[in-house]
């Protein structure tokens, strides 16, 4: 098993403050790996970070070997990193099937002299565009919805059309930021099943922020635990569990300060 | 007669149907008496305040931005192709449309220059910095006497007719339809929505900002063409005024809707010609006519909406067609 993605040694400051201190993080291809950890711990930020949001101030983020610290955005998702966002960010005024496009378009290659005199290729690379969203809709159940607006979708739906767009990139890596927000225990079991198929359907390897454990223990492969800023353990759902810094970490306080 | 008009706004064939009717009655009234002077004008006028509707609308309302500058660009082509026409070739009628794109050209040139400036500023900074871009290129023609300076560019011909006004109507329409519907007009749309989330869906922006204003010049350009051989040109016309004028019309028709630039455009010079004689009153009359539509129909007539005729035939979608997975 080779290393899709490796976060090495860093570090994010935004003035006095150090939001991600000499942090090391290293994704498996095929796994899904989550990375947890209290409010406020650097886990947004890690995210912005891979994707290019922000620059590391040190260190180095490598994906597939080759460095993509203080790209472009858009380069970054082009080369095969897709994202959600914690609070979903749609093109709410815009059709479901649009957003989903929006994500597509990069693969299309005609030219803007081409776009505007409607010459062939465009006109062709149009209709691909409308049918492989079309059909990337359709499982997940969502293309019955494919001409509404997206901000008029109920909450789940907006949820899973943020995953489907990102998966319109065709990503190696997808980003997932607390993909259970705001749902119950009944959904989040729903939510598990979801990404496991979604895994293996698009053969992503999936990161994921999360604060419900129970997903995160079912689904995740590895996890990695971030506390103001810093790896404070790293390993295997069980490891994770049994390790005593983490509960620190959860449950505030220490034996030391209580006794 | 009510079926047949629900028909029509479904069909595909009214759009060419009524733009090569309007050819025919454009071209015959260039021979017989159909419109008196004073209408042609008005027609004429019309047209010019479509292209430069359509064409701040891509700015102001697919790319959710504020430009004021968009006299500026109508200035440039109407300088340029001017002195193309009564200085470097003068006294070749065939050479006019070659004239007009020359002067699109120049504006699409300086547009794409004033992005490459601004792409990093949005919202109110880019609003002074367009400001700022209108105040310079006015103040050049009054300082360039080549150009007749304040006193304005004399002497050019007459040679913006009905037929040509119509055929730079429908290729602005057409052309900015393309561009709206195609990748990179989603692009657009998509920066307006969020900027960030059209980043990490792998939209690039600056190249969207970057086309979407030089096209957006480039018709500002064309439409300053066909003004310059209709009137005189004055710097003093392509003031903050003539802007804001161009910004009414294009909230009044709606924002994001070319439909409701064409719209916007006819109600705004028809408005604006009927209230001549209220003299300094028209301008009060159609500002609070602007509030009270700001306040009960924020996005304009056509706001967000677009006339089907317009859509291209893949993007339209009858509804439940779509069958459940």
């Amino acid at each position: 098993m080779s290393t899709l993605l490796e976060i090495a040694g860093v570090t994010k400051r935004f003035g006095g403050l150090c939001a991600i201190s000499d942090c090391n993080v290293s994704v498996q291809t095929g796994h899904a790996h989550g990375i947890i950890g209290p409010n406020g711990a650097g886990k947004t930020t890690l995210f912005n970070l891979i994707t290019g949001i922000y620059k590391p101030t040190e260190g180095a983020i490598r994906f597939r070997g080759e460095s993509i610290g203080g790209l472009r955005p858009s380069r970054i998702a082009n080369i095969g990193i897709g994202r959600t966002f914690q609070n979903i960010r749609l093109c709410k005024a815009l059709t479901v099937l649009d957003n989903v496009r929006i994500a597509f378009d990069s693969q299309l290659r005609y030219s803007p002299i081409e776009a505007l005199f409607r010459l062939p290729r465009s006109a062709h690379d149009e209709q691909r565009s409308i049918d492989e969203s079309m059909a990337l809709l359709q499982p997940f159940g969502l293309a019955s919805h494919a001409h509404d607006i997206a901000g008029d979708l109920p909450y789940g739906l907006q949820r899973k059309l943020e995953i489907a767009r990102a998966l319109a990139l065709k990503p190696d890596l997808l980003l997932l930021d607390e993909p259970a927000a705001g749902m119950n225990t009944g959904e989040t079991a729903a939510l598990t099943e979801f990404l496991r198929w979604v895994r293996t359907e698009f053969k992503v390897t999936l990161v994921l922020i999360e604060h419900h454990m129970h997903l995160v223990m079912n689904l995740c492969d590895h996890i990695t635990v971030l506390d103001f800023g810093q790896t404070i353990a790293d390993g295997t759902p069980a490891e994770i569990r049994a390790n005593p810094r983490v509960i620190e970490a959860y449950l505030g306080g220490t034996e030391d300060e209580q006794g | 007669m009510n079926a047949f008009l629900t028909q029509a706004a479904k069909a595909r064939w009214p759009l060419p149907a009524l733009v090569i009717l309007g050819f025919a009655i454009a071209i015959l009234s260039q021979y017989q008496p159909i419109f008196s002077g004073y209408t042609q004008i008005i027609l004429i006028t019309i047209g010019i305040n479509i292209i430069l509707c359509a064409s701040l609308n891509l700015v102001n309302g697919y790319m959710g931005e504020f430009s004021v500058g968009h006299a500026g660009f109508m200035s440039l082509g109407a300088y340029t192709s001017a002195v193309f026409t009564t200085k470097w070739l003068p006294d070749i009628p065939m050479l006019f449309p070659v004239a007009v794109i020359f002067g699109g050209m120049i504006a699409a040139i300086i547009g794409f220059l004033l992005a490459l400036l601004s792409f990093k500023t949005r919202g109110d900074y880019l609003a002074i910095i367009t400001l700022a871009f209108l105040m310079i290129v006015k103040s050049t023609w009054e300082n360039i006497t080549y150009v007749g300076g304040p006193a304005g560019l004399l002497g050019v011909n007459k040679m913006t007719t009905l037929p040509w006004t119509l055929f730079w109507v429908v290729v602005t329409i057409l052309v900015i339809r393309n561009l709206i519907y195609s990748k990179f007009g989603r692009a657009i749309i998509a920066i307006r929505e969020d900027e960030i989330a059209a980043n990490a869906m792998g939209v690039r922006v600056r190249e969207a900002k970057i086309l979407a204003f030089v096209v957006s010049s480039f018709f500002g350009g064309v439409a300053g063409a066909l003004y310059a051989h209709l009137n005189f040109i004055n710097p003093k016309y392509f003031d903050i005024v003539k802007s804001t004028e161009i910004l009414v019309m294009v909230y009044l028709g709606g924002v994001s809707s070319l439909g409701g630039s064409i719209l916007g455009a006819v109600i705004f010079t028809v408005l604006f010609n009927k209230l001549e004689p209220l003299g300094y009153w028209r301008m009060a009359i159609l500002s609070a006519m602007l509030i009270a539509l700001m306040l009960f129909r924020p996005r304009g007539i056509m706001g967000m909406r677009e006339l089907t005729w317009l859509l291209p035939k893949r993007e339209l979608f009858p509804k439940g067609v779509v069958e459940k997975p």
